[in-house]
């Protein structure tokens, strides 16, 4: 940045660093408006639209600010800064000239296009268009192109921009959008005419600058003015997206990223974006109590009475699971309520994860998810981030883009859209890195900063231990953990999980965790199993034991319990989630709670009451003033709680005797669309699912 | 009386192919002659004396030949540098690059080598036209011969410079013959201009420094070189120096390619080489001097216009590649420039709004007025978005697409109106009744 340089814009000087295009020089340090189609700030400059014309004073053409930057300006002769001029006659007649061109084969049918009210051709074609037109020849017809079930295609209307070509080639990673053919027949299309692979496809809906691409499963549903929008944090995985969620009259209608650049820039995932319907689709509306085998609606007191009834036995046969969508302040009421009955087995691990009860950096991504862009190699174990983090992995395919970075994988292969070395499947291939000298060896040690991602699926096993000793070992030999760098990187895909270890919300001394739970379920030992939105465990084991399940969805916990308690979705509920980097952030309510299903702390507060257990709080506030004062980390919303010296850490700090069975990683998902009881409801991710296996199985035959 | 090129001072002797086109062939006509003492000069002397030899691009946009390469870095950094040889000769009217390809080849070949090595590149790639397949094929062969006789390959011609000529043979797309598609093309992309800056000179084909020269460029440097910047500069007027081949076709009696000085008058030219015009000179309509891109001009200018660079730009045409159509009075001029703009519609790559969308729309309001079906109002409107596409695109293909409308307009405007007053009299008027 030390490269500054003067320029002149509208008249007035001003100090640039060179490096800026003239589109930031005049935004930024003058105040101009630039109009603009294909620019984007995440994408490659493609200059095509030619919309952000200015005039070099000068120059005998006007000049795309966007693709022009301060340093390719020459200055006058007088020696002088080059003067640009953004409102001259000049600009303002290519402007024009350009929006025509835009509008003589766009079809203008804006009364039925979903993008109208929030289309940038409709509103630059108001701020600098003509009023009349000119041309009287036919218009154009284009056809529609299938991308599948998430994106719908009105063709005509595309402006021929690019952009979600540059972003399905660049950040997605998948060559599956283009320009076909050229001049005016010029047409974006899916190669293949088949459905967008990518986990990240609805973004280009996001992109388009018009109605072309639009949400298939938001068409003619609402126009934007309707929505009331509220800003929240999405669960789909436990990346923590920021999100937008749009809803009227009680129904969710969409969801859109909100930037945040620290985490998933200005993308979300398929997922994060189409649940929406799932969160209409079997929820949980009013009490039920099992009875003879059958499940009736009850009213809460009495739900409540036969459950505090149920918790009151012998504290040793009772046990609490919570799952993978639950706010911290449920989590902490249950953890107060279980401790103040002196329950001691209780997990938020519901896959079966065995680390968290270390300090902190045991179980969080450290190198943060900006940070993993300036690892220089990096390792991945026992784990699928493009779909256990897509937008972690589109992270490390940037940094890999730019040619920062070497990867390598030790686990299941997979097509992660971007090169990598696979060292093997196998525990053991991690400690034969840690042994090598040549290779991705030599590349990780001699790295500046080195990182390793390991897996949930590498964390939920016999060995995890001895895996984690091997890691040791790489640190040890490696600059993987440094004064100024811990590139040790747990990837969850749960987003309740590192709040929940945040609280330790895990058996306490003699307590059980959820494997030995559920082991202990099924031969009796526990009787009364309070599930948490726990979903995910094997439910056949808990036939013979009592299971009080809140939450949601009816999905596999509701179908076997024997009292359920209806909750909130997150898109219901004030609640705070902590991601996988450990930063800490607040989901607000867009909609209430369907029927008479409430906000799931305050269940957990009734329940105690009935129980004569009462929790010390009475609103959300005082319950997060209880939760801040016994765990700090949670009280600096939107920050990432630090410890002083990452080199005081050890991935590992006792010693393994026991030998690794050495049995291959699996990765913890299979299907990208179906890792929730709210995407296993909606009928969009049902077909992206059922697509997605078919188009594996055509693979698989050819 | 203007003096005539003397038949020795032709740089292609064998421009006809009357003579064999092959190595030893060209030898005797003097190609390859003391090459070697030539590249002993080193880099900075061959590059002044093209500087100073005042050689102008002969593709079409005259930029300064030794300006062009000076642009390339000092030294070469850890990048490689490349020369590309643009053969993707598709202008219409323009068919000069393809007798030097199968006539004279040694000469392209010799200019490669001497131009890599002024601009220390190891390797040249020469993109030859797709349609273009027996100009390949004679020059495949003649690279095999320089390889054959050590001219290029290891330690080329002797100077210790290695130095590899790699041919590769376009699809047949006209926007390739743009100096960015071009190298987009040979990169194995599709063929759509690049944004500039960065230029080729700084970053180039795979984002190496590479400078893009016309063949008819890289082949006369080798004989200036050779017979000296005097000899060179002795032909045509300041800033618009030596000799150039021009591609005379349409309405003349023996259409030909010619090599001449510049700045002869254009009924010279005409007259002395193409056997005049059709019909005799007072049955002239008009010229397009420099292949379809540029604007025609009117009988009236042609009597006594110069055939160069600055004189055509004076009479707003340009000289481009020096393709002069000749259109006799019989022609249906309008037709004529609608039939440019169907083709400038149809090679237009589609990337950017305003040659995507413009050209389309000029050539439909051409075919109304080929037929008269149009209003006179639409004139000025076809004039207004022709200027709308003119220098608002990436590439000069929009500037290619309006300009010859221009010229029309400029010239021809009276016919158009004749032609739409003509269509409305055969036809009943309608008027709309009173509201």
């Amino acid at each position: 940045m030390s490269n500054f340089r003067k320029i002149n814009i509208d008249g007035t000087e001003y100090e640039v660093p060179g490096e800026y295009t003239l589109m930031q020089a005049c935004e930024e340090a003058a105040g101009a408006e630039i109009p603009r189609f294909c620019y984007h700030e995440r994408l490659s400059v493609a200059g095509n639209c030619r919309m952000c014309l200015v005039e070099w004073v000068g120059a005998p053409k006007p000049q795309a600010s966007c693709a022009l930057t301060v340093n390719d300006l020459r200055p006058n002769r007088d020696g002088t800064p080059a003067n640009i001029r953004t409102n001259s006659d000049t600009v303002k007649k290519a402007r024009e000239g350009v929006m025509e061109f835009l509008l003589i084969n766009h079809p203008l049918d804006c009364p039925i296009c979903d993008q109208g009210g929030e289309c940038d051709l409709q509103d630059q074609a108001m701020a600098y268009g003509r009023d009349t037109a000119r041309f009287h020849e036919n218009k154009r017809a284009v056809d529609d192109k299938n991308m599948g079930p998430l994106v719908n295609t009105i063709m005509n209307r595309c402006i021929q921009c690019t952009r979600c070509v540059r972003f399905i080639t660049e950040v997605a990673g998948v060559e599956e959008i283009g320009l076909a053919s050229r001049g005016e027949d010029a047409e974006i299309t899916t190669y293949l005419e088949q459905s967008l692979s990518s986990e990240l496809s609805g973004n280009v809906i996001d992109l388009c600058p018009v109605g072309a691409l639009t949400s298939k499963p938001y068409a003619f549903n609402a126009r934007p003015w309707e929505l009331e929008s509220v800003e929240s944090v999405d669960l789909m995985d436990a990346v923590g997206s920021n999100i937008r969620i749009d809803s009227r009259a009680g129904a969710v209608l969409r969801i859109m990223p909100v930037i945040n650049d620290s985490i998933n820039e200005e993308w979300i995932t398929d997922k994060a974006r189409f649940n929406w319907d799932g969160l209409s689709r079997q929820r949980l509306d009013s009490p039920y109590i099992r009875e003879n085998g059958k499940l009736r609606v009850a009213k809460w007191d009495e739900a409540l009475s036969l459950a505090a009834e149920k918790l009151s036995g012998d504290p040793s046969k009772i046990a609490a699971i919570v799952g993978d969508l639950c706010d911290a302040e449920s989590m902490k009421a249950l953890k107060d309520l279980m401790s103040s009955l002196d329950v001691k087995n209780i997990d938020c691990r519901q896959d079966g994860m065995t680390i968290g009860s270390d300090q902190r950096e045991s179980y969080l991504f450290n190198s943060t998810i900006n940070g993993i862009e300036d690892s220089d190699a990096i390792l991945i174990i026992g784990s699928n981030p493009r779909l256990e983090a897509s937008l972690v992995n589109t992270r490390i395919r940037k940094s890999w883009l730019a040619g920062k970075t070497t990867i390598a994988l030790v686990g299941e292969f997979c097509d992660l859209t971007y090169d990598f070395e696979h060292l093997g499947t196998k525990p053991s291939d991690v400690l034969k890195l840690s042994k090598g000298k040549s290779g991705f060896s030599k590349i990780f040690k001699e790295a500046k900063r080195p990182s390793v991602i390991i897996g949930a699926g590498a964390l939920n096993r016999k060995d995890t231990n001895k895996i984690l000793s091997y890691i040791n070992i790489l640190a040890s030999k490696s600059n993987l953990i440094t004064d100024q760098w811990n590139g040790y990187n747990v990837l969850h895909n749960a987003a309740s999980r590192v709040a929940g270890l945040d609280m330790k919300f895990l058996p306490e001394d003699g307590g059980l965790c959820t494997k030995k739970i559920i082991e202990y379920s099924k031969s009796g030992d526990i009787e009364t199993l309070f599930l948490l939105g726990a979903d995910e465990l094997e439910m056949s084991n808990l036939n013979s034991t009592f299971v009080i399940y809140q939450g949601s969805h009816g999905d596999s916990g509701a179908h076997i319990a024997d009292i359920i308690l209806p909750g909130a979705s997150y898109a219901e509920k004030n609640g705070i989630y902590v991601n996988l980097e450990g930063r800490v952030q607040i989901g607000m309510p867009a909609v209430n709670p369907k029927g008479q299903a409430k906000e799931d702390w305050s269940i957990i507060r009734a329940l105690s009451g009935h129980l004569g257990k009462v929790l010390p709080y009475d609103n959300i506030d005082s319950l997060r003033s209880k939760l801040f004062q016994d765990h700090p980390s949670f009280s600096g919303i939107g920050y990432i709680a630090k410890p002083a010296n990452p080199k005081n850490f050890d991935v590992l700090p006792q010693k393994v005797n026991k030998a690794s069975d050495d049995v291959p990683f699996v990765n913890p998902i299979c299907d990208f669309y179906m890792t929730n009881p709210i995407l296993r409801s909606s009928n969009v991710m049902a077909e992206c699912s059922s697509l997605t296996d078919s188009l594996d199985m055509t693979e698989a035959a050819e | 009386m203007v003096e005539l090129l003397k038949d020795n001072d032709r740089v292609f002797q064998n421009l006809y192919g009357f003579k064999d086109w092959g190595l030893d062939s060209a030898r005797d006509r003097g190609a390859w002659l003391g090459t070697s003492a030539i590249l002993a000069q080193g880099r900075d002397w061959i590059i002044d004396r093209v500087k100073s030899s005042g050689l102008r691009g002969r593709g079409g946009a005259g930029f300064p030949t030794g300006l062009k390469w000076s642009f390339m870095p000092k030294e070469v950094g850890n990048r490689p540098h490349y020369l590309v040889v643009n053969a993707d000769e598709s202008e219409p009217g323009s068919c000069k690059d393809r007798d030097i390809l199968r006539h004279e080849p040694h000469l392209l070949i010799e200019g490669c080598l001497v131009a890599a090595y002024a601009m220390q590149a190891h390797a040249c790639y020469i993109y030859v036209r797709g349609e273009y397949i027996q100009e390949r094929t004679r020059l495949d062969e003649a690279i095999k011969q320089a390889y054959a006789a050590g001219l290029v390959g290891k330690n080329a011609c002797g100077s210790g410079w290695d130095f590899d000529i790699y041919m590769h043979h376009g699809a047949g797309a006209y926007i390739c013959g743009e100096e960015t598609a071009l190298l987009e093309s040979l990169e194995g992309k599709k063929g759509q201009p690049r944004l500039k800056p960065p230029f080729p000179a700084g970053a180039g084909l795979y984002g190496c420094p590479t400078t893009v020269n016309n063949v008819e460029s890289i082949s006369v440097v080798p004989t200036i070189l050779r017979r000296g910047v005097d000899w060179w500069t002795q032909f045509g007027r300041e800033n618009n120096k030596g000799t150039k081949v021009f591609s005379i076709s349409g309405h003349v009696n023996n259409p030909c390619n010619i090599e001449e000085a510049l700045s002869i008058p254009m009924r010279t030219l005409l007259e002395t080489y193409a056997g005049g015009v059709r019909g005799g000179w007072d049955n002239l309509k008009c010229v397009i001097p420099g292949g379809s891109s540029v604007p025609l001009l009117p009988k009236e200018i042609c009597d006594t216009v110069l055939m160069d660079f600055d004189a055509l730009r004076e009479n707003q045409s340009g000289l481009g590649t020096a393709a002069v159509i000749v259109m006799d009075k019989s022609t249906d001029v309008i037709k004529a420039i609608a039939r440019l703009s169907y083709f400038y519609k149809h090679e237009s790559c589609g990337q950017c709004t305003p040659c995507r969308e413009g050209t389309g729309w000029m050539w439909r309001v051409m075919e109304r007025m080929v037929r008269g079906e149009a209003d006179t109002s639409e004139i000025d409107m076809l004039l207004s978005v022709s200027k709308q596409v003119e220098g608002h695109t990436i590439c000069a293909l929009g500037d290619a697409a309006a300009w010859p409308i221009q010229g029309l307009i400029r010239h021809f405007r009276h016919e158009i109106e004749d032609r739409i007053d003509s269509y409305r009299a055969n036809k009943p008027v309608f008027v709309q009744a009173a509201e």
